[in-house]
C-alpha cells in the first residue's frame, strides 16, 4: 500500500499525457506561433489536473454516489452549475428526450405562426 | 493544418487512468462519460492556450512561456492548479538540468581524455597509485596504451 502511495506521489510531479499530442492541440489554435518547453509541460500537467478535478467535482455532486457510477448527466450538470466549468456547456450539452425536443420545435412553429 | 480530427483527441487509455486515479476505488465510469471528459480536456487545452497566448501578445512576445500558462490558469479561475503546477515545473526543470549535467559531465570526461593524451606521463604516475579504477578511467588507460604502442 505504501508503495502504491509513493508511486502516486511520484506521478503528481510528472506527467502521463503525451506532450506531443498536447502540442498538436495547442498549435491548432491559429494565433499561436511557438511554445517553449516549460509552457508545454505546464499545459500538459494542467490538463491532467483538470481531468481529475472535473471527474471529482462531477462525481461528488452527481447522483451516482449511491450506485458508484459517474455518468454523462453528472458531467453535463457540472458544466451547467459550476462557474469554472461553464466553458464546457457547448461540448457537454444537457441530454434531452427526442419527444421533448420535437415538442419544443412544434411550440416554436406555433409561435412563428402567431406572429 | 492537415491533421485528422482524431489527432486532436487525447489518448483514451491515459484519460481513463487519470479519471480512475481521481475517483474512489471501484467507481464505474460510463463510456459516454469518459468520452465527454476526454473532449472536455481537449477544449481545456485550447481555452488555456488562447488565454496564455493573450498574455504573450500583450507582452509583445511570440513564444508562450510558463508565466503565460500560470496567468491563464488564474484568469480561468483554476487558481487551485497553480501551486501543484509550480511544484511540478520545479521538478521538471531539475530533471532537465540533470540531463544537461550528465551531458556536461560526459563532455568534461572527453576533454579529460584529450588532456590525458597530451599530458600522458604525469597522468600515468598518478594512475599507478590508484587501485580499482572506474570504467571510464580504464578506457583512458587502454587508450594511452594504444598511443604508446
Amino acid at each position: 500500500m505504501s508503495d502504491n502511495n509513493t508511486e502516486k506521489d511520484e506521478r503528481k510531479k510528472t506527467i502521463s499525457l503525451p506532450i506531443s499530442r498536447v502540442r498538436l492541440i495547442m498549435k491548432s489554435s491559429p494565433d499561436v506561433s511557438s511554445i517553449n518547453q516549460d509552457a508545454l509541460f505546464l499545459t500538459t500537467k494542467a490538463t491532467e489536473l483538470f481531468v481529475q478535478h472535473l471527474a471529482r467535482a462531477s462525481f461528488n455532486n452527481g447522483s451516482g454516489r449511491d450506485t458508484n457510477t459517474l455518468s454523462y448527466t453528472d458531467l453535463a450538470n457540472t458544466a451547467e452549475e459550476n462557474d469554472t466549468f461553464h466553458f464546457l456547456t457547448d461540448i457537454l450539452p444537457q441530454k434531452i428526450l427526442a419527444r421533448d425536443y420535437l415538442k419544443s420545435l412544434e411550440d416554436m412553429k406555433e409561435d412563428e405562426a402567431d406572429l | 493544418m492537415a491533421e485528422r480530427p482524431e489527432d486532436l483527441n487525447l489518448p483514451n487509455a491515459v484519460i481513463t487512468r487519470i479519471i480512475k486515479e481521481a475517483l474512489p476505488d471501484g467507481v464505474n465510469v460510463s463510456k459516454e462519460a469518459r468520452r465527454a471528459i476526454s473532449q472536455a480536456a481537449s477544449v481545456f487545452v485550447l481555452y488555456a492556450t488562447s488565454c496564455a497566448n493573450n498574455f504573450a501578445m500583450k507582452a509583445k512576445r511570440k513564444t508562450l512561456n510558463a508565466g503565460d500558462v500560470l496567468a491563464a490558469m488564474e484568469e480561468m479561475e483554476f487558481e487551485r492548479f497553480m501551486e501543484p503546477l509550480r511544484e511540478a515545473l520545479e521538478v521538471f526543470k531539475k530533471g532537465q538540468k540533470g540531463k544537461k549535467e550528465v551531458s556536461e559531465q560526459r563532455r568534461r570526461d572527453k576533454e579529460k581524455k584529450v588532456d590525458c593524451e597530451n599530458d600522458k606521463s604525469r597522468e600515468e604516475e598518478e594512475e599507478d597509485g590508484e587501485e580499482g579504477p572506474m570504467e571510464e578511467e580504464q578506457e583512458v588507460v587502454e587508450e594511452e596504451e594504444e598511443v604508446e604502442n
